[in-house]
């Protein structure tokens, strides 16, 4: 016959099983909470906005017809310039302004950050100031000294609503800085630089073949924060008289509060799933191909 | 490649391919003519000259900041000379910029582009030079089989590991058919065991390809185990350039002497050619001073230890020894190594055979003796 005695329990162990449940439960539910509080704060203004692009505010009637409108807001532009054609002008200059805010600050920020890293690391601190001062300027007080650089731009170029590119990509400049830098402080930006210059590339291809795929995401960053700020801009486009979306939406908002609505709801989405677009476009296929290490 | 022989270099080593199918450099005659660069007040090259003849391996030795990887950086192009001249085969190529200098680099970093795959990295200087995607393919395939990474062409850097990633990293640099290889240091990243597997493929590499090879290192047992000459450097310049056997045999002065291998600076009193140093004559190498109070730099090796039970510490006026007291020892494989301080506090190191260190008992009294191998003479600290 042969007798066990049993170890004594572990420390951990010996804690009630019943007990380490109940503490899991509650944390589940705790994140649970903070989680729709989240999506509430988020998700109530959005469907309160869709509750009343899609029910008539007087009649209480459903209607989609504030949908149909912005769907086909290029034709009804010609019938009504009034309300749909400022909107539908807004929304294209938009367009454009978003393309080409982008555009220049990939152009002129990209190259700058790389070169100040590789060549001129002591400027790093000066070109982080500039870009990130910006951010300390009221676009309030940014329009009163915007206000005599555009009569020349004006006077030189036209008053287009697209020269606003070049006040945009200033607003931009504090964001796309961050997302960028953190991009290409994530790689070993000056051993790649200069082993493809010794396998014989030159400046061009380095920025183009080396250093632009490796910060990729940063880029991508950078562009959806900059279609975010350029969508939803409305004080300088006011103050400055140029029309863009959110002024279209302004002015339509004073004769048809459902359309304003609507079409800054459709803004919203546009925005999103340009964003998710943008993110599909950005995800690194090597992740899921290089996990069998 | 089936043309090329395939062998295996050991345990956990990957299958290496010869220079078979890959086309053999012809080396280049490099010369650097008293190159100048400063970096603010700090001098990193201060009049350095350097000439590397065609498929020679030159190292470049020294402690950090003495300027060895700012000469290989200058060579390359990535750092511009203040002044001087760099000829490649008689071609002044100081002002040509490093895309078009035709040097295949290995950095000390980690530098394979983490977006591509090991062949597209290997394909990436091809693709500069114009070669069509078949080619490109082949030649690529050929390089990666020659450092033994066919099975690994698919990976990203990230899947490999350091070893394989430098050894794809010389692959590329290999692949562009370069006039000169440059290895900045190429092995430091790396543990133990890899680093000795990777030194010796390199220089097999190197041997059978015959490039002209600048290799820059802070390790002086990887500079002597590859390099056909190396160059010692400190404060900018080439102390001394010579065969491994010469540098440690016969070094010019004091800062070689002590930077490659080990050795003890004894007080002696040299006259004739030799020098005596704890009452015994040692034969002096040439450049040491002839006569008058010197410092001898004398090897760990020439030291012999005689344990003898009659040893008293202090000079043996028969045989002319010293004895002194084992403070130390250690084990290092075949060989070992024993402490043994004088009356007069001078530490005197002596290495020997592994087993004669393992009867040393710290506290022990032994002779000291000097073999009759020609030492450096520098004068006396404060002369």
């Amino acid at each position: 016959m042969t007798t066990s005695v049993a170890a004594p329990p572990p420390r951990d162990a010996a804690r009630p099983q019943q007990l380490r449940r109940t503490m899991r439960r509650k944390q589940t539910t705790i994140r649970w909470i903070v989680i729709a509080v989240i999506m509430a704060f988020f998700l109530i203004p959005l469907l309160s906005m869709l509750y009343f692009s899609l029910r008539f505010p007087l009649s209480g009637k459903w209607t989609g017809q504030a949908w149909s409108n912005v769907i086909h807001m290029g034709s009804l532009a010609a019938s009504d310039p009034a309300d749909y054609g400022q909107l539908w002008t807004g929304l294209k200059n938009s367009a454009v302004l978003v393309v080409l805010t982008v555009v220049i600050m990939v152009v002129l920020l990209v190259p700058t950050m790389t070169w100040v890293r590789l060549r001129v690391k002591w400027l790093s601190r000066t070109v982080e100031f500039i870009c990130l001062l910006p951010l300390t300027i009221p676009a309030i007080v940014l329009v009163v000294g915007l206000g005599p650089v555009y009569r020349i731009v004006s006077n030189v170029l036209s008053t287009n609503t697209i020269w606003l590119c070049f006040v945009y990509v200033v607003l931009v400049l504090p964001f796309a800085y961050r997302a960028l830098d953190a991009g290409l402080a994530a790689i070993d930006l000056t051993t790649l630089s200069e082993a493809a210059r010794s396998l014989g590339a030159h400046w061009f291809r380095v920025m183009w073949q080396i250093v632009l795929p490796n910060i990729r995401s940063a880029v991508v960053s950078a562009c959806f924060i900059s279609v975010a700020l350029v969508l939803g801009e409305f004080t300088i486009a006011q103050l400055l008289a140029r029309d863009n979306l959110q002024t279209g939406i302004f002015l339509v908002s004073q004769s048809d509060g459902q359309l304003a609505v609507t079409m800054s709801l459709a803004a919203l989405i546009l925005a999103f799933v340009l964003l998710m677009v943008l993110s599909l476009f950005s995800g690194d296929g090597r992740r899921t191909k290089g996990a069998s290490t | 490649m089936s043309a090329a022989r395939m062998e295996t270099a050991g345990a956990g080593t990957a299958a290496i391919g010869t220079v078979a199918s890959v086309a053999p450099a012809h080396g280049v005659l490099v010369e650097l003519r008293d190159l100048r660069r400063s970096f603010g007040t700090v001098r990193a090259l201060d009049g350095m000259d350097l000439t590397i003849n065609p498929g020679e391996l030159v190292v470049l030795l020294g402690p950090s900041g003495c300027g060895k990887t700012t000469a290989l950086r200058v060579l390359a192009g990535l750092e511009d000379a203040d002044s001087g001249r760099i000829t490649v085969d008689g071609r002044d190529i100081s002002s040509v910029p490093t895309s078009k200098r035709d040097m295949g680099m290995v950095f000390q970093a980690y530098s394979l582009f983490p977006h591509m795959t090991a062949l597209q990295n290997v394909e990436f200087g091809l693709t500069l030079r114009g070669k069509g995607s078949a080619e490109r393919r082949r030649i690529a395939g050929n390089y990666l089989e020659l450092v033994g990474l066919s099975e690994q062409a698919g990976r990203y850097a990230r899947q490999l590991s350091g070893g394989q990633q430098q050894r794809v990293a010389l692959a590329r640099a290999l692949a562009i058919e370069p006039k000169v290889l440059l290895l900045d240091e190429p092995l430091s990243a790396l543990d133990a065991k890899v680093r000795v597997q990777l030194r010796d493929e390199i220089r097999r590499i190197q041997l059978e390809l015959g490039i002209t090879t600048l290799f820059v290192t802070h390790d002086q047992e990887e500079a002597l185990a590859v390099a056909d000459r190396v160059g010692v450097m400190w404060e900018g310049r080439i102390q001394q350039i010579a065969s491994p056997a010469e540098l440690y045999t016969a070094p010019v002065n004091k800062f070689v002497a002590e930077f490659v291998g080990l050795s003890n600076p004894l007080p002696g009193t040299a006259s004739e050619g030799a020098a005596t140093v704890l009452g015994q004559r040692v034969p002096l190498l040439p450049g040491s001073p002839q006569s008058g109070s010197v410092t001898v730099l004398v090897r760990p090796e020439a030291v012999t230890l005689v344990p003898g039970p009659d040893s008293a510490v202090g000079t043996d006026a028969r045989s002319g020894s010293v004895a002194g007291t084992i403070v130390g020892t250690s084990f290092l494989g075949a060989t070992g190594r024993a402490q043994v301080r004088l009356t007069d506090g001078t530490l005197i190191i002596a290495q020997i055979a592994s087993a004669e260190v393992a009867v040393l008992r710290v506290g022990e009294t032994v002779d000291i003796r000097l073999e009759q191998v020609p030492a450096l003479a520098v004068a006396p600290r404060g002369a």
